[in-house]
């Protein structure tokens, strides 16, 4: 993979639920970027509306050893230098949603109308030219956050970054944090 | 004849609104656009800054501005979005004549032009002067808004000309001047960062103000309290240390109950108040007897939470207080902008570091627009219109006899109801959409059928401006040099990114040369819009909004300078009170009593259920703009009535079902969405949509006595299910 020389690789990306107040910015801001055409890969839904006003956001998580990438059978997804975990190789994907149902934080997508994964690659194009991910620039709240966990730390000494999540039995680590509770040190998502 | 020319949907199916998308692949243009123009958001009073991108001549995406300081490249959906107001098929390209039966048909300037100022003539030497009004609004720039202040006055000489901040500011504007002496946010939202209790009280900052969420959450991250005074549980209430429920037009038992506990506890800045202000034992003693237990039976607040809010805000060192249209759209507004203020000064919290008071201003220029131009009581510099040395002031500096100001006009909702019984025979309106904004809309309806002429400038053809018998096809925001004044009292630069499309002119040109036709081109030679910006830096002299220091070039290179700024030299005011003399006649802050009254309309048997009104994330105001725009509308496409399921179970009524709902005014039906994050004596509507799909059908114009703002936020409501659920 070709990279360019404007990555910054003490940037990292957090998510925080909490701060979320579901506006969208970010997924009309994703489509916006050069890669994804009108396409977002930001996912934002309600929780449960009749009884809580919470939202979710979910970006591609980038995991360290990406399921995604395991299970692919035309191997078309690939992880970079960078621990960016890239959407689908368009010559090689052949549309089988493997990756879909496979990823533990639901982030991949069959687009029907292309017959292709599509998902969340970092916006590759504006990280690796020294500029922030489309999504956590626009993000009103602070709820998606590109920047160093030194600074993050310093801002938010309230919460904990964390980036080790258990799905059952299952181990995930991550590129992307998930900020928790002073003193958190991983996420147990089942049992 | 102001009647529409065809049916409202062949009126639709021209002139929209239709829904407009990027091109799948984005506008051509964008990767290699000719030039980057800094400029800010079109929408609310954050006027968050943004950078456009132009390719030949016409916007075709847009990047975050990462250096501007208020919102550091943070956008919200409607910011994100705004670009596609320019390219839109639904954009007016030529001036319009209205043709019965025919709808309207594209006429020359000339012929557009030559039918205005012989109407308004007519009108004008037939009724009087006052006879033809002016409605502006205030997402108009600064120079435009003191334009047309000065246009209605000097050129067609009419007292009757008001604003669409009368549905916005007004209440706080009042509630302000007679605390402060003075209208503007008395802090900027810096010092939001260490306060240590915020309460944000009737103001729904995350779906309204997206981008001011990241400052309440900077002083959260460090500790700060966080208290959210709402009927629903709204997002930024989801997470707060304290939601404090509140019945619908009861704050000012609230606040006044919370004054109550911090006396009784000794909570107060004896020094302060003694040194500082005004007024105070009359304040105390109006609410003597607002115990916890009555504000919890009047607010529907457990008394509990009221206790400890009151606690919070009476230990704090620090603190910051913002409100909004949620305690100012009523007919005490007012009253409820004062009984939060008198909390504020009771504790001595103001003029110093991370300790705030504002309004949040929700229109664009919402702030400058009521400085400068076009309010009836105001003139330029936030000066008074009833003022004999301000209107000597404004006189000279317009070069006119002071004989020939004329006095103060009617209101916004005032001028409809003058229209309504015949008083007003012609009206020109621009940048405001009454028939949707304005509440009891059925009713400037038929103000509207009753005009002998009336002319609207806009660019898109509005619900309002359907019923115009001329059409002037003006400018975009991004289609003139300007500057706007955010809600923080910050004056910022708005540039010209792109030309108006087709014979369409800046609003700036349309008005002048109406002015010119009507005889008073002498007055009106100005060359840019900076000509404009300096003659109103003059005309603003010595207010107590003075832009005198205040330089296009000075707010460029400072990105935003802070009024009041009176010398070329001083750096601005980003912080009001600093030195304790507050702008009142005896240079003290004032408390003023707020007795607890009843709202307009209160619930009883026949209208048992109380109905409030507001705004979702994704449309702005009457939606002229927003409900144009794709994936705006997707994201919220039509009003839901928002219903406890309690209060659902009562009537029987489903999620998703069609609810008539009716009001004295009259009824209107939306699918109800039942959900627990709201009162169980309470429905909402959100109120941006037009026609059978509008919650100003029903709201009632119910007006504050001081501020003339209607009532929107409050009225008494019967619900009905249909059997229907939407969609089946």
């Amino acid at each position: 993979m070709e990279t360019a020389n404007f990555y910054k690789t003490e940037m990292e990306f957090f998510i925080d639920m909490q701060r979320c107040i579901g506006c969208q910015a970010c997924v009309v801001a994703c489509a916006e970027c050069e890669t994804n055409g009108q396409d977002s890969m930001i996912h934002v839904n309600y929780v449960d509306r009749a009884h809580t006003i919470q939202t979710t956001v979910q970006v591609c998580m980038h995991c360290e050893d990406p399921v995604c990438a395991r299970v692919c059978p035309a191997d078309a997804i690939s992880k970079d230098e960078f621990g960016v975990v890239h959407t689908a190789n368009t010559a090689r994907c052949i549309g089988c949603s493997n990756c879909v149902m496979a990823c533990p934080f639901g982030v991949p997508f069959k687009q029907e109308k292309y017959d292709l994964m599509m998902k969340c690659n970092l916006c590759y194009d504006r990280t690796s030219a020294g500029k922030k991910p489309m999504c956590a620039t626009v993000c009103p709240s602070g709820a998606l956050y590109y920047g160093t966990r030194e600074g993050m730390r310093k801002m938010r000494p309230q919460s904990d970054p964390v980036n080790h999540f258990l799905f059952g039995k299952e181990a995930v680590t991550t590129k992307v944090n998930i900020m928790m509770p002073k003193g958190a040190t991983m996420l147990k998502v089942h049992g | 004849m102001s009647k529409l020319p065809v049916s409202q949907e062949a009126l639709i199916q021209q002139y929209g609104p239709h829904l407009h998308y990027a091109p799948q692949e984005g506008y051509t243009g964008r990767d290699e656009p000719d030039k980057v123009v800094e400029t800010h958001c079109c929408f609310c009073g954050m006027q968050c800054g943004i950078k456009l991108l132009v390719k030949e001549n016409k916007v075709v995406g847009f990047e975050p501005w990462m250096e501007f300081p208020f919102n550091e490249g943070r956008l919200c959906p409607k910011g994100v979005q705004r670009y596609l107001q320019n390219n839109h098929p639904d954009r007016l390209l030529d001036p319009l004549r209205r043709v019965e039966g025919k709808g309207f048909v594209p006429v020359g300037w000339d012929e557009a032009m030559d039918t205005t100022v012989s109407s308004i003539q007519h009108i004008q030497s037939k009724y009087g002067k006052d006879a033809f009004a002016v409605l502006s609004g205030v997402s108009l720039t600064n120079e435009k808004s003191y334009l047309m202040g000065k246009f209605a006055r000097v050129a067609l000489k009419t007292k009757n000309l008001d604003y669409n901040g009368r549905l916005c500011m007004v209440s706080a504007g009042a509630g302000n001047k007679k605390a402060f002496g003075l209208d503007r946010g008395s802090n900027n939202y810096s010092d939001l960062k260490h306060a240590e209790v915020i309460m944000v009280c009737g103001a729904n900052v995350s779906e309204t103000f997206p981008t001011l969420t990241y400052w309440i959450w900077q002083a959260r991250d460090l500790g700060a309290k966080l208290v959210v005074v709402d009927p629903r549980l709204i997002p930024l209430a989801r997470t707060a240390d304290l939601h404090l429920d509140i019945r619908p037009g009861t704050d000012s038992a609230l606040y006044g109950a919370m004054l109550k506990y911090l006396v009784d506890n000794n909570l107060v800045d004896q020094d302060f108040i003694r040194e500082h202000t005004s007024g105070f034992d009359a304040a105390i003693d109006i609410v003597k007897d607002y115990t916890l237990e009555w504000a919890e039976s009047i607010t529907g607040i457990a008394k509990e939470k009221i206790k400890q809010a009151a606690q919070w805000w009476g230990t704090a060192k620090t603190s910051f207080l913002l409100h909004a249209r949620g305690i100012e759209h009523h007919s005490k507004g007012v009253e409820n902008v004062m009984a939060c203020i008198n909390l504020v000064l009771a504790t001595g919290r103001i003029g110093k570091p991370y300790c705030g008071y504002a309004t949040i201003t929700g229109q664009g220029n919402g702030q400058g627009g009521r400085e400068h131009g076009h309010k009836c009581d105001q003139l330029p510099g936030n000066r008074d219109i009833n003022n004999p040395e301000h209107r000597k002031y404004i006189a000279d500096v317009w070069g006119i006899e002071l004989s020939e100001l004329p006095m103060q006009g009617y209101t916004a909702y005032e001028l409809i109801e003058a229209i309504h019984r015949g008083e007003v025979k012609g009206l020109l309106s621009i940048c405001f959409n009454p028939l949707v904004s304005l509440p009891n809309n059925n009713y400037v309806r038929e103000a509207l059928e009753k005009l002998e002429f009336y002319v609207a400038i806009d660019f898109f053809l509005n619900e309002t401006a359907r019923h115009a018998d001329i059409i002037l096809a003006g400018s975009l925001h991004e289609e003139e040099e300007g500057t706007v004044t955010t809600a923080e009292g910050r004056v910022t630069r708005i540039r010209q990114a792109v030309t108006p499309p087709g014979n369409a002119r800046t609003d700036t040109a349309i008005i002048l040369e109406l002015a010119a036709r009507l005889g008073a081109a002498d007055k009106f030679s100005y060359q840019s819009s900076e000509d404009i910006f300096n003659e109103l830096r003059i005309a603003s002299k010595g207010g107590t909004a003075d832009y005198y220091g205040i330089t296009y070039e000075k707010i460029e290179k400072n990105m935003g300078v802070f009024w009041p700024c009176p010398t070329l030299e001083h750096p601005g005011t980003p912080r009001l009170w600093e030195d304790r003399k507050f702008a009142t006649a005896d240079g003290k802050a004032h408390f003023n009593p707020t007795p607890y009254r009843d709202p307009g309309e209160v619930t009883d048997d026949d209208y048992p259920v109380v109905l409030t009104t507001g705004r979702v994330v994704s449309q702005y105001l009457s939606g002229s703009q927003t409900r144009r725009i794709g994936k705006l509308v997707d994201q919220y496409p039509e009003p839901l009535l928002e219903i406890h399921p309690q209060l659902a179970a009562r009537y029987g009524i489903q999620q998703g079902e069609i609810v008539k709902v009716t009001t004295r005014r009259g009824a209107a039906e939306f699918p109800a969405n039942i959900v627990e994050t709201i009162r169980k004596d309470t429905v909402f509507i959100p109120y941006h949509w037009a026609g059978n799909k509008s919650a100003n059908q029903l709201t009632p114009g119910t007006l504050d006595p001081i501020s003339k703002i209607p009532e929107f936020k409050v009225c008494a409501c019967r619900l009905e299910p249909s059997g229907t659920i939407n969609g089946r």
